[in-house]
C-alpha cells in the first residue's frame, strides 16, 4: 500500500482507516478465491489433468515399459474392449459382486440403525463396535477372510460341517468366490452405513411418529411410511457412495486370490474391472488399453448416474 | 457430542434388540479376534483342520519375526507419516474452502461447488496411469511423496466442512470480526477454526483412517521390498513368491490394524458422536 498518495490534510489515523478500508474491500473480494486455491490447484494437478490425460492415453498404443512412446490408434482400444471376453466377464463380475455386496449391506445397515435408535444400555459400545470393521484395512480384512473361507481348514466350512453340510470350495466356484468377496465388503461397510442412517433417523421429527401413532399406524407401518420416506435422501447418498465403491473394487479380489496375482481366480471367476485394469496395465504392460478400461468404468458410472437422475425426474413428474 | 434426545421417537429396547445387536457385535469383532488367534499360532497350525479357536503361545515369536522379515517397523513409520500429513493438509484446505463456500459471497460460487461435488464421482483408477507416469518421470517410485502429494486435498472434505459451517458458523460472527478490523487470516484463525474444530476432528479421523488403509495407488507407487506403507508391506507378505507362512501374514495384518483399533478404543466415542451428529450426512 502506498501511503504517500494520501492527501496531506488527513492525519495518520484517517490515513490508516482509509487504507484499512481499501485492504478490506480488496480482501473481501479476493480472499474467497485464495481459500479455494489450494484445493483447486491440487485438484487440477492430481485430479483433472490425470482424468484428461487418461482419456488421451486411451486413444494410443502405450506400453508401461516406454510410457512416453505413444502411437495414435484412435478408438481401437475401445473397439477391442467390445469384443474382449475378459472385459465383459469383469464387467459382469463387478455388477454381480456389486449387487451381492451393496444390497444386503444397506438393508442390514438400515436394520442395525433401527435397533441402535432404541433407548439402549451400552449404546456407545455397540456403536463403536459397529465401526471397528471400518477401521480394518481392506488388506488385513481380506487376508483374514481368505483363511476363514479356506477349503480344508477354514472356520466357515468347519461351522457348515457342524450343521451337517459338505465343505465348500469357496475360491474356485464362480458364485461361492463372489459370495466370499462380497462378504468382506459387507463386513467392512455395514456398521459405517448404519451410523449414517442412525444420524438421519435422529433427525426425524418426533411429531411425525406421534401423529402416525394417533392415526393407529402399527410400528411396521410407521417404519414404512415415516422412517423410510424421511431417510430417502440419506439412502440415496449411501447407494451412490456404495455404487461408486463397488465399481472400483480392487483390493479384496486381488488379495482373495492369494499369491496367484491379478487374474481374479484360475477361471477369472472373481476378476473385477479394477483388477482387470491393473492386469492389463501393470501385468501385461498395456497402458493404453488400461486407460480405455478406466474411461469405460467412468462412462458406466456416468450412465448409471444419468439413469438414476432420469428415474428420479420421471418419478417426480408422475408421482 | 450431545445428541438431541427429543428428536425422533425412541422406544425402550426389548431383549430381542439386545440379542440382535449382540449378534451384530459378535460378527463385527470375530474376524479381528481370529486375526489375533491366528497370529499366536505357528504357520502349520493355522492351516490345519479344524482351525484354532483359542489363542496359542507363539504371538511374541511371530511379532518378532514379522517385524524383522519385511520391516514392519519402517512400514509403520511410513504409514503414520503419510496418513498424518494427508489428514492435516486435507483438514486445513477443506476448512478454508468449506468456509469460503459456506459463508463468503463471490462470483462463481455455485458453479465451483457443483464442480467439487462432481469430482467425488471420479474413480481413482482414472488418475493412476498418468500419476504413475509423473512419478516415474520425477524418479519418485518408491518414495513417500508419490502417495502423499496426490492426496493432499479431498472433495469430500470440502463438502463435509461446508455442510458443517453452513449451520454452525453464524455469519454475524464473521461480520463482527471484520467490523472490528480483523483481517482475513485473523478471522480464519480466531473465528472459523474454533467453531469448526469438532468437524475438523471428525474429518481428520476419517481421512487418517482412509489414508492409513489406502491400497490401490500405494500398491502401484510403492513396492513391498522398498519403502512400503503397511498395506503394501502386507500385500507383499500375503503374495510373496516363497512358501507363505499364514501365521506371519496375519501377524502383519495385526500390526497394521492394531494402532487404529487402539485409537478407536480411546476416541471411538467422539468419532461415533461426530458421525451420528449428522456431520457426514449428505
Amino acid at each position: 500500500m502506498l501511503s504517500g498518495t494520501t492527501a496531506p490534510v488527513s492525519g495518520p489515523r484517517a490515513e490508516r482507516t482509509a487504507r484499512r478500508g481499501r485492504t478490506h474491500r480488496w480482501a473481501a473480494r479476493w480472499s474467497p478465491y485464495a481459500y479455494l486455491a489450494p484445493f483447486f490447484v491440487f485438484f487440477a494437478a492430481f485430479g483433472l489433468f490425470p482424468l484428461l490425460y487418461t482419456g488421451w492415453a486411451s486413444l494410443h498404443r502405450v506400453e508401461l515399459t516406454a510410457p512416453t512412446d505413444m502411437e495414435w490408434v484412435g478408438l481401437r482400444n475401445y473397439s477391442r474392449l467390445l469384443t474382449d471376453e475378459f472385459f465383459w466377464n469383469a464387467l459382469r463380475n463387478t455388477v454381480t459382486i456389486g449387487l451381492m455386496s451393496t444390497v444386503p449391506q444397506l438393508l442390514m445397515a438400515l436394520g442395525i440403525a433401527h435397533l441402535l435408535h432404541h433407548r439402549l444400555r451400552g449404546s456407545t459400545f455397540f456403536r463403536v463396535v459397529a465401526l471397528t470393521p471400518y477401521a480394518t484395512s481392506v488388506a488385513a480384512a481380506t487376508l483374514v477372510f481368505v483363511l476363514l473361507f479356506g477349503r480344508d481348514f477354514g472356520l466357515v466350512n468347519w461351522a457348515l460341517g457342524l450343521a451337517g453340510a459338505d465343505p465348500v470350495d469357496w475360491q474356485n466356484g464362480r458364485w461361492t468366490s463372489q459370495f466370499a468377496v462380497s462378504t468382506i465388503v459387507i463386513w467392512r461397510w455395514t456398521g459405517y452405513n448404519a451410523l449414517i442412517y442412525l444420524a438421519a433417523l435422529q433427525a426425524v421429527p418426533g411429531e411425525l411418529y406421534e401423529s402416525a401413532a394417533l392415526d393407529g399406524a402399527s410400528r411396521w407401518r410407521q417404519f414404512a411410511h415415516v422412517t423410510v420416506p424421511s431417510l430417502r435422501p440419506t439412502i440415496l447418498f449411501t447407494c451412490v457412495v456404495s455404487t461408486i465403491g463397488a465399481t472400483q473394487l480392487f483390493g479384496e479380489p486381488l488379495l482373495f486370490n492369494g499369491s496367484a496375482g491379478a487374474t481374479g481366480g484360475s477361471d477369472h471367476q472373481f476378476q473385477t474391472l479394477g483388477l482387470y485394469l491393473y492386469e492389463q496395465g501393470w501385468v501385461n504392460l498395456h497402458l493404453g488399453r488400461a486407460s480405455a478400461i478406466a474411461w469405460a468404468m467412468f462412462l458406466i458410472l456416468l450412465l448409471a448416474g444419468a439413469v438414476v437422475a432420469l428415474a428420479g425426474a420421471y418419478r417426480r413428474r408422475t408421482g | 457430542m450431545k445428541i438431541k434426545q427429543t428428536a425422533g421417537r425412541q422406544h425402550h429396547a426389548g431383549p430381542l434388540t439386545y440379542v440382535l445387536l449382540g449378534l451384530a457385535a459378535l460378527v463385527s469383532l470375530f474376524p479381528l479376534y481370529w486375526n489375533l488367534v491366528a497370529a499366536s499360532h505357528t504357520g502349520e497350525r493355522v492351516v490345519e483342520a479344524p482351525a484354532p479357536l483359542l489363542p496359542g503361545p507363539h504371538l511374541f515369536d511371530n511379532l518378532t519375526f514379522a517385524w524383522n522379515q519385511v520391516d514392519m517397523g519402517e512400514a509403520l513409520v511410513n504409514t503414520t507419516v503419510v496418513a498424518g500429513l494427508v489428514a492435516l493438509s486435507t483438514v486445513l484446505f477443506s476448512t478454508l474452502a468449506g468456509f469460503a463456500f459456506a459463508k463468503l459471497p463471490f462470483r462463481g460460487r455455485n458453479v465451483l461447488l457443483a464442480l467439487v461435488v462432481a469430482t467425488m464421482t471420479i474413480p481413482p483408477q482414472l488418475s493412476v496411469i498418468p500419476l504413475y507416469r509423473i512419478i516415474t518421470d520425477l524418479g519418485w517410485v518408491d518414495q513417500l511423496q508419490s502417495v502423499v502429494l496426490p492426496s493432499l486435498v479431498a472433495a469430500f472434505g470440502v463438502f463435509f466442512m461446508r455442510q458443517y459451517l453452513l449451520e454452525a458458523l453464524p455469519v454475524e460472527l464473521v461480520e463482527a470480526a471484520r467490523v472490528d478490523g480483523a483481517h482475513s487470516l485473523r478471522i480464519i484463525w480466531h473465528v472459523v477454526f474454533p467453531v469448526a474444530r469438532p468437524a475438523m476432528a471428525v474429518l481428520g479421523m476419517l481421512v487418517f483412517v482412509q489414508s492409513w488403509n489406502d491400497f490401490f495407488w500405494p500398491f502401484i507407487a510403492l513396492t513391498p521390498d522398498g519403502n512400503p506403507t503397511l498395506q503394501v508391506a502386507l500385500a507383499g507378505l500375503g503374495s510373496g513368491n516363497h512358501t507363505i507362512n499364514q501365521a506371519i501374514v496375519l501377524t502383519g495384518a495385526l500390526i497394521s490394524t492394531l494402532p487404529l483399533l487402539l485409537v478407536f478404543a480411546l476416541l471411538g466415542k467422539h468419532i461415533v458422536g461426530g458421525i451420528t451428529s449428522g456431520a457426514v450426512k449428505s
